[in-house]
């Protein structure tokens, strides 16, 4: 009995009126957790009835509070009939299980019904008194914290990076159980909503367990994801990577990230390279290898069948050559020795060490400096399986068992079928890391599966980035403490990490290989992509830019195994276009390097889609990428090549065009560069660096590496040529917008605190007429753009601005439907780093601050009294001065603070006033905070007070959304627990709930209210690291119905703004955020 | 190619004015969506027809979501859907419930019924203000009316609490609410050329002065006197205006204020022999206006008599405002120094609160 669960129903508000009569409510609250029920009072006729009841204690054993939400419902007593259900909560007890996290969870819940959505709210209580575990055997795995953050979380330290956790659970799906009209919709919806939350209750636990095995103390990373497979039933499955956390108790462990949060992590004693010499290795290729394996496996007869593809994506040319590569030979081996050995050696059972050994593979897209060594490409595997019923005599028995599905347990149960879904991830993971293998890396990074199914037939895929990792990560606690003391050992070049991993004379793959442009002593490849994000020691020149390619493949219908062969067959030439478009549009951007890079491809009912989106940047360390060249097949006819010319200099005015607008200058000593402006003088210096630092070498290197054979396109039909116009189709974002769907953009650094989350959807009808390949690849790129086209303008007040993080989704839902959902987030930036490096954005984004709305009235305060462009910092002096006293600011802020302040009590004075009279409580002062902020050494801070006064009244607190991991221009001081929730929400009346879009708009805005709720119950003022997982929507317009399944997750913590902070030491910002603001711009 | 569904949905809610305007004015999607390619959008930023067809349908939905909160704007604040900062929460809100001149003239005065809802189609046609916006006028006046009207306490307070609406919007609003209760008349042609704002000017001093808030007696005895204490005139009030009858009604008691009023401004007047002439008719005008009120049909039609009986012979004498007020002020400090009469503070609560309205009414 080693846990006791408290929970107080203290009010409800806003509740619909339940009786027409008296159009009021008699409410009444069922609180339930396991097979425990409690009641409340029936409060009569209100819509706002107060309970108030006592403590309703559940005393229960840790798993099933790890497995079991918190269920409430809310009632309308009625005498004579059956109660009518208002509504529900769940609550996910979790949080509370460990100590850091939240200690109650108090607060105001929507109460969510399936059917009619959120109807009212209620507040409750809930606690947990955990008592010592003292059972060596136990189940239960409280205490392991899960993050989905894809890095290490920012208040914490990795002492140890274990490896990968999986785990996955298969159940029948409710929604199938039944047949149709013998229960009501709301009563599947509820059921499976239920089954969802009681699933990734115990799959977290069993991964939890699993963590504990490893010693380790906190997932990170955490992908949990559903497959509705239909009829054969439900799969919830989750990935992430164990390891050990420290939290860091003194706040000022953590610098304020300076906008670039991840710079944080350099405080995390990891910097250290063991051997810097190994760097040295082989000739690279910039290849990504990939493999398409069609599971021929005997044991399932109705798998697809087709054998093993191996695929080459690159043009045969002839192999690099190099001499330091076999000086750095024996250096690499040793590495990848240690490497091996690390991998291996963690974990303590037999059984332990093969299950690790076999997948060394890690979730973090972002890692400590140092962890990473080498990159070597992206590695990914796809596989068509047959989805079978999941027969099992036990199950239906069970399941007409409505009270409980934990009964199931898989273990004991029936092993067969989770095992067949985990033999098939199996098989897949172990072609990743065969692939890893080939590029010579021992570990996989930004590694991530997903699943797309349509019908009986289902594509697995998983993806990441073969890398070398500092073998010193991966070790058992034992060389923690000498890993500490050797903190300040030379930190990792900031190349490193494209430098090739694998053996130039024995290349995976042929490919061009040069000099590091930086360190001018390894080899890398001319292209690298990868899907982690860019390492914050990269050295990146201009900015980067979101790419994408996309691609629609007709495919006739077909059943069972003749379609999972058609869809085989398929595959590889989809991988393969998708891979040349992406190639295409990075060169035509002029860059050479992507990341973020995640490929998904949607299966349906007659055609594949494919979207590949990733971030391109210019890394300084790789060559400048050539230009695209245009051959036609026949060159004798005149007019033909006037034609071919007239799209040669199309394509090259492009490229011009991309540089200037990404800002890619390169200190280029090679001639490609078309109308390349003067390189930035400290670029040059540092060019200059290099040059002496490794003058010994510079006899030796081989240029013509560098002049390698332009891209060649080949015109030799209409398809290339459909091909080379849809590449200039791309419209670039209009001026003071930017987009990349990586953490942070590369370039920009001067974050301010205006974010804007968002999510959109659209649908799109194809006309079933003559559907060609090129019609259908036309729409699907008519709608991305045009998506991306209405986000610019829907988010033009915000410019400047970059849209971070930039997830598409696409989805099948019917036969001639496109459905593409977008989740990303807005950020704003400061203009007057724009001003050093693009006079035109700023003079345009002036020109709308003085014309635009209220919001932005603040631009030209801040242009004329803050500091010049060059020194984007007021010195650390001044902001000393004025945090430390309320009114010691310097005269010119206090000037700017007093009008700002004016124009804040303009706005909100009388709503105020109001407010004061209700006897509201208005927390802060505005005036305070404003000229804290003026002072703040950072100009974040002044963008901020623009959303800050007016949040300081509101009576519902506000939560921040983000699917970054951080919060720009403030800090996460504590992590409250994982958010993971699925919605179903069903509509009997779509046309009176405005048709498909109003029906969508309202559950994605109730989905959001919802979370908002939950994270501020827990304490939390904002989610990180969101990401809406799942969207799955389904139409009868006929029938006037409409459903939508939902699934978000994030990491509710809590934020402090920088400004708000007590200023520890105002040398550390300053001397960090510096180099970093203003360096990196032009680096 | 069609498009099926196509929502954006942002963490906080996007609201822009100028859509919201449109909303606010009654425009369908697609005349919206003309209207903002007219203002050079387009251009500006570079848009396509397409993106602003899709971000009008997106802030229209918004928008009717958001109706359902606007008619309970406590509701907007507390509720959890929607995340709006307070600044804009204030500006949805005003913007709700602000109103157009044109109609509100139209209304002013008449009973916020089913009957006058049935006429908005003509008070569109008339006013060229689309019938949507009309009905969203209507309908906000008669909620305000229907919360506020069984409420004790001051009008404008009680507004300002349950709609969170700015001062100057809760005063305007307890005008439109103060009239319709007292159901005075204010379409006549003779009337046409009072804005509301005269109006409203008028009410608030009524409120201030007429009603049985306004006495000030509540406190004393809270229970008696509860019912609509600024929305309903003082009956008591009324009834003994008749009292001031006197003034008229007694020959040597006209006189003698004629002299008084005479003596005082002697050359201070340019229009002092009209006013000489005149004195008789615009006292006995004044002084009838008063002693009729008992009878709801001429509290009706108060504002009539004033302009008939006072505004329009003085209008017709092209006196200036000036002489309006100089004459005002003697007509109702004269009284007392007239030893006969004995209802001095009766007099003032009348002619103070008249002598602010008419001198707002007198204008052309």
């Amino acid at each position: 009995m080693p846990g006791k669960l408290k929970v107080k129903i203290v009010a409800g508000r806003h509740l619909p009126v339940m009786d027409r009569a008296s159009d009021l409510t008699d409410a009444f609250v069922e609180v339930k957790f396991g097979n425990t029920t409690f009641k409340t009072d029936v409060y009569l006729k209100s819509l706002n009835p107060q309970w108030n009841s006592e403590w309703f204690k559940f005393e229960v054993d840790d798993e099933d509070l790890q497995d079991e939400p918190l269920q409430i419902t809310v009632l309308d007593h009625d005498t004579y009939s059956a109660n009518d259900a208002i509504g529900k909560v769940y609550i996910d007890i979790d949080p509370l299980l460990y100590s850091e996290a939240a200690t109650v969870i108090s607060g105001w819940f929507p109460i969510y019904d399936t059917i009619h959505g959120i109807r009212g709210e209620i507040n409750v209580v809930v606690k947990v008194d955990l008592f010592n575990d003292l059972n060596r055997f136990r189940q239960s795995s409280c205490g392991v914290k899960f993050f989905c953050t894809t890095s290490i979380p920012k208040c914490y330290r990795a002492v140890i990076i274990h490896g990968f956790v999986e785990e996955l659970v298969v159940n029948e799906d409710p929604e199938y159980q039944w047949i149709d009209r013998i229960r009501t919709p709301r009563a599947s919806n509820e059921a499976r909503q239920r089954l969802i939350s009681l699933m990734s209750g115990e799959l977290q636990r069993k991964i939890g367990l699993k963590v504990l095995e490893m010693r380790g103390n906190a997932v990170v990373g955490y992908l949990q994801c559903f497959d509705l497979e239909g009829e054969s039933g439900l799969v919830v499955r989750a990935i992430g990577t164990a390891c050990t956390l420290d939290k860091l108790s003194s706040p000022a462990a953590f610098l304020p990230a300076c906008n670039s949060p991840s710079k944080e992590m350099k405080e995390i004693p990891f910097n250290e390279d063991p051997n810097p010499n190994t760097h040295s290795s082989g000739p690279s290729t910039p290849l990504k290898n990939q493999t398409y394996s069609f599971s021929p496996s005997k044991s399932y007869s109705r798998q697809s069948s087709s054998s093993d593809t191996d695929l080459s994506l690159t043009p045969k040319t002839g192999m690099g050559s190099g001499s330091a590569g076999k000086e750095g030979g024996p250096f690499k081996a040793l590495l990848r020795q240690q490497t091996q050995s690390a991998l291996e050696q963690r974990g303590g059972s037999p059984h332990r060490f093969c299950r690790r050994r076999e997948f060394p593979f890690f979730t973090l897209t972002a890692f400590p400096p140092g962890f990473l060594v080498h990159v070597g490409g992206v590695v990914s595997a796809r596989s068509v399986k047959l989805l079978d019923r999941i027969h099992n005599p036990a199950f239906v028995g069970i399941m007409g068992n409505t009270r409980s599905y934990k009964l199931l347990d898989w273990n004991s149960f029936n092993s067969d079928e989770p095992e067949t879904r985990d033999a098939w991830w199996a098989e897949i993971r172990q072609e990743i890391k065969s692939h890893a293998k080939a590029l010579g890396c021992h570990a996989v990074v930004g590694y991530s599966e997903s699943t797309s199914i349509c019908e009986e037939v289902c594509i697995l895929s998983a993806s990441g980035t073969a890398a070398v990792l500092n073998p010193r990560f991966l070790q058992d606690g034992t060389v923690e403490g000498c890993l500490e003391q050797r903190l300040d050992e030379n930190l990792p070049t900031c190349c490193g990490f494209c430098h090739i991993p694998y053996d130039e004379l024995n290349m995976p793959f042929p490919a061009h290989l040069t000099y590091c442009y930086n360190c001018r002593k390894q080899k890398v490849p001319d292209v690298l992509f990868t899907t982690i994000d860019l390492p914050t020691d990269a050295t990146v020149i201009g900015k980067g830019c979101l790419i994408q390619a996309r691609l629609c493949r007709l495919k006739k219908k077909a059943q069972a195994e003749a379609n999972a062969t058609a869809i085989s067959n398929l595959l590889p030439f989809m991988e393969y276009e998708v891979h040349t478009q992406l190639m295409n549009k990075l060169k035509l951007k002029g860059m050479n390097a992507l990341f973020g890079l995640r490929i998904q491809i949607t299966v349906g009912e007659n055609m594949l889609m494919g979207l590949a989106s990733a971030t391109g940047v210019y890394l300084a360390a790789l060559p400048t990428p050539g230009g695209i060249q245009i051959a036609g097949k026949t060159p004798n006819d005149g007019s033909y090549e006037q034609h071919i010319s007239h799209m040669q200099k199309k394509i090259n005015d492009t490229i011009a065009k991309n540089k200037e607008l990404y800002e890619i200058n390169p200190p280029e000593i090679s001639e490609e560069i078309i109308g390349s402006p003067i390189p930035e003088p400290r670029q040059r210096s540092r060019l200059l660096r290099s040059q002496s630092e490794s003058s010994d070498e510079v006899t030796e290197l081989d240029l013509s590496h560098g002049k390698k054979d332009a891209f060649v396109l080949e015109i030799d039909d209409t398809d290339a040529m459909e091909d080379v116009h849809s590449l200039l189709t791309d419209v670039p974002p209009p001026s003071g917008f930017y987009s990349c769907n990586t953490e942070i953009m590369p370039g920009i650094n001067n974050w301010t605190s205006e974010i804007q989350m968002f999510t959109s959807v659209r649908v799109i009808r194809l006309s079933s007429l003559n559907l060609t390949n090129q019609a259908l690849n036309k729409n699907f790129n008519d709608l991305c753009e045009n998506l991306l086209k209405s986000l610019y303008f829907k988010l033009r007040s915000m410019i400047p601005c970059c849209l971070c993080h930039v997830n598409f989704t696409v989805s099948l839902p019917e036969d001639e439907l496109i459905q593409v959902t977008v989740t990303a987030v807005a950020i704003t930036f400061d203009k007057n780093q724009a001003l050093q490096t693009t006079k035109t954005h700023v003079e345009k984004s002036l020109q709308r601050a003085s014309t635009d709305n209220e919001e932005l009235l603040q631009f030209p305060l801040e242009l004329c009294s803050d500091s010049l462009p060059s020194h984007p910092f007021p010195p650390a002096k001044e902001h000393l001065e004025s945090a430390s006293s309320n009114s010691g600011i310097p005269a010119a802020q206090r000037a700017t603070s007093v009008d700002y302040s004016s124009f804040a009590d303009r706005c909100s004075s009388w709503i105020e006033l109001i407010k004061l009279k209700a006897q509201t409580i208005r927390r802060g002062s505005i005036k305070t905070t404003v000229t804290v902020e003026k002072a703040s050494p950072m100009a974040e801070g002044n963008f901020r007070s623009r959303s800050a006064p007016p949040c300081a009244n509101s009576t519902v607190g506000v939560v921040k959304m983000t699917p970054l991991s951080f919060i720009p221009g403030a800090k996460i001081t504590k992590y409250l627990g994982i958010i993971n929730m699925f919605f179903i929400r069903e509509t009997t009346s779509l046309r009176e709930e405005g048709g498909v879009s109003g029906f969508l708009h309202a559950f994605i805005a109730e989905v959001f209210a919802i979370v908002r709720a939950h994270v501020a119950a827990l304490g939390g003022n904002a989610v990180v690291s969101y990401i809406m997982k799942q969207c799955v929507f389904m139409e009868n317009p006929n029938k006037n119905q409409a459903q939508c399944l939902i699934n978000v997750s994030g990491d509710a913590v809590v934020f402090v703004r920088e400004s708000d902070l007590e200023v520890v030491s105002t040398q550390q910002p300053t001397a960090t955020c510096q180099p970093s603001c203003t360096g990196e711009v032009t680096t | 190619m069609t498009s099926e569904l196509d929502i954006f949905v942002g963490n906080t809610t996007l609201i822009d004015e100028d859509v919201y305007r449109l909303w606010l004015d009654g425009y369908s999607v697609s005349d919206a969506v003309a209207l903002r390619v007219r203002s050079g959008i387009l251009e500006q930023t570079g848009a396509t027809a397409a993106v602003l067809q899709s971000d009008t349908m997106d802030h229209y939905r918004t928008f009717n979501m958001l109706e359902r909160l606007l008619h309970a704007p406590p509701k907007l604040l507390h509720q959890l859907i929607f995340q709006i900062p307070p600044s804009r929460q204030a500006l949805l809100i005003e913007r709700y419930y602000a109103f157009d001149e044109a109609f509100v003239r139209e209304v002013l005065g008449k009973k916020l019924s089913k009957g006058t809802k049935k006429d908005l189609d003509d008070i569109s046609t008339k006013t060229s203000i689309t019938l949507k916006s009309c009905r969203r006028q209507f309908d906000n006046f008669k909620r305000v009316f229907k919360v506020v009207e069984e409420m004790r306490g001051s009008l404008v307070d009680n507004i300002q609490q349950h709609f969170l609406l700015s001062d100057r919007l809760a005063r305007d609003y307890a005008a439109i609410v103060f009239f319709a209760n007292n159901r005075f008349e204010t379409g006549k042609k003779k009337l046409q050329y009072l804005s509301f704002g005269d109006f409203a000017f008028c009410a608030e001093l009524m409120i201030q002065n007429w009603t049985l808030g306004a006495v000030g007696e509540a406190p004393t005895d809270p229970d008696s006197h509860v019912d609509d204490m600024d929305m309903d005139l003082d009956k008591e009030f009324l009834q003994d205006l008749k009292e001031l009858k006197v003034l008229v009604a007694d020959k040597d008691l006209l006189d003698l204020h004629k002299s008084l009023v005479c003596t005082a401004l002697r050359g201070k007047l340019g229009v002092f022999s009209e006013m000489e002439t005149n004195f008789k008719n615009l006292s006995r005008g004044l002084v009838n206006v008063a002693a009729k009120l008992t009878h709801n049909k001429d509290v009706r039609d108060l504002f009539v008599d004033l302009v008939e009986k006072f505004v329009e012979p003085c209008r017709s004498d092209h006196w200036p405002l000036n002489d309006v007020r100089l004459f005002l002020n003697q007509y109702s400090a004269s009284v007392h120094s007239l030893d006969g009469f004995r209802h001095q503070a009766l007099w003032d609560r009348y002619m103070g609160t008249l002598r602010g309205c008419l001198l707002r009414l007198y204008h052309d």
